[in-house]
């Protein structure tokens, strides 16, 4: 079992579906402890990778997540975009031209997205951000696919890690993002940009685990 | 070529109005905006940054200066997509002082790397006092033995005549001009003193027309470095 573009690319249309679901509630989090524009701009952002993906049918999993990569970055705006786009740019250097993903290239590639992340942000555990989601999602991806778990296996891992890490921001004083500038009023909020990393990768869970 | 610049702020206004501001200290240096998101809104945008990169690249490389937050990450990001990451830098500075700073150095036609540094170096141009200044250069020395054959200190005194004394031009004719020179120069006026190729540091000494101010040279050109100086001054800072 693994993934080709094909697979990547419902995914990631997934991905965009639940994101745009999601929207109001990612502006209200934000509102919160942020400007209010998160889900605006992931929303925005993931419409644009939808119309990217019409124009063009990218051959590989690299290639999908290449071109969700640039069009975040260009779409996005705000830190979101250079966070969530350098994610996927990572993600799609590591699996290179690979023509299928097993759980192990899957795992592989979360893990270079979140270096990524990290070496973008300067964001450390416990912060109140996407991090704090992302960082128990890998851990979790690379056990899974350790003990030989599938694709499908490994995303659900995964995204049920990084569900409970998003939930984990909730008691967390903000030390990174706009949310910082809150100081101790930051605390009892959930991380916007957590509950983002946790929807995306529940969708792509739900996409490789119907294959 | 100097080394080209480029503002990435969330605000195409504060973005052009540092762009204006290095107009007068550094015409020769090719500064570009990189501010706010289309149409109009507060942001920092990715490829209106990769653009500016490129007009402002004449072969020498780009240095980068950003106002906050994600303006950093998008500079970082168009420095990575570049076909060559190492003809540009993200400097790590504060944009107003950090940019004059990197503009002046660029002007005087140092290399990237030495731009960057000099961005870099703006937050920190006053020293409090001339000893202070001293001490900390030996401090770098730290080795078993500190080195004795210090080379000669040379000291000498002027009276500003140009009209408005180390203002911000005279202040870059004067990083400028030192270019090249291998000599530690320090300004002093009244209790303040400053490194001489700060731009920000020199102009903080607020020293008007009429001020005496000291100079004080070591190093194997300081005498040379002082003689230049004092030619700018005679000049009255006219280039």
């Amino acid at each position: 079992m693994s993934c080709t573009a094909r697979e990547v690319t419902a995914a990631v249309r997934r991905g965009a579906e639940v994101i745009s679901v999601h929207r109001d509630e990612l502006v209200e989090l934000d509102r919160a402890i942020g400007d209010g524009d998160h889900g605006e701009n992931m929303d925005r952002g993931f419409r644009a990778v939808l119309a990217q993906l019409e124009l063009a049918d990218p051959p590989t999993p690299g290639a999908v997540l290449k071109l969700v990569a640039t069009t975040l970055i260009s779409s996005v705006g705000g830190a979101s975009g250079p966070l969530f786009g350098t994610a996927f740019l990572r993600a799609a250097s590591t699996v290179g031209d690979a023509e299928s993903l097993d759980a192990t290239a899957i795992a592989a590639s979360l893990r270079a997205g979140v270096d990524g992340v990290v070496a973008r942000g300067k964001a450390e555990p416990e912060d109140k951000t996407m991090i704090d989601a992302l960082l128990p999602a890998v851990r979790a991806a690379e056990e899974s696919a350790g003990r030989g778990g599938e694709p499908g296996g490994t995303l659900a891992t995964a995204a049920e890690a990084a569900e409970v890490g998003a939930r984990s921001t909730v008691p967390l004083v903000a030390r990174k993002g706009r949310a910082s500038y809150l100081g101790d009023r930051s605390a009892g909020h959930l991380d916007p940009g957590a509950r983002s990393v946790a929807l995306l990768l529940a969708a792509f869970a739900d996409v490789e685990g119907a294959e | 070529m100097p080394v080209g610049l480029v503002i990435v702020s969330h605000s195409d206004a504060l973005a052009r109005g540092v762009v204006e501001l290095l107009g007068q200290l550094a015409p020769d240096v090719r500064a570009e905006p990189a501010g706010g998101m289309a149409p109009g809104g507060l942001g920092t945008d990715f490829e209106a940054t990769s653009a500016a990169l490129a007009e402002a690249d004449s072969g020498a490389g780009v240095v980068l200066l950003y106002d906050l937050g994600s303006a950093r990450m998008t500079a970082e990001l168009a420095v990575e997509s570049l076909a060559d990451p190492d003809a540009a830098a993200v400097a790590e500075a504060p944009l107003v002082e950090g940019a004059v700073a990197a503009a002046a150095s660029a002007q005087g036609g140092e290399a990237l790397k030495t731009v960057v540094d000099a961005a870099e170096r703006a937050a920190g141009g006053i020293v409090e006092s001339p000893e202070q200044a001293t001490t900390a250069a030996e401090d770098t020395d730290s080795g078993t033995e500190s080195p004795t054959t210090t080379s000669p200190r040379v000291e000498q005194e002027l009276v500003l005549r140009n009209e408005v004394g180390l203002h911000a031009r005279p202040a870059a004719l004067l990083a400028r001009a030192l270019t090249g020179f291998d000599a530690e120069v320090t300004i002093t006026a009244g209790e303040n003193s400053a490194d001489a190729r700060s731009v920000l540091g020199v102009m903080g000494l607020g020293a008007r027309q009429g001020d005496r101010i000291g100079l004080q040279a070591t190093g194997p050109d300081a005498e040379s470095a002082l003689r230049r100086v004092t030619e700018l001054a005679d000049s009255d800072f006219e280039g």
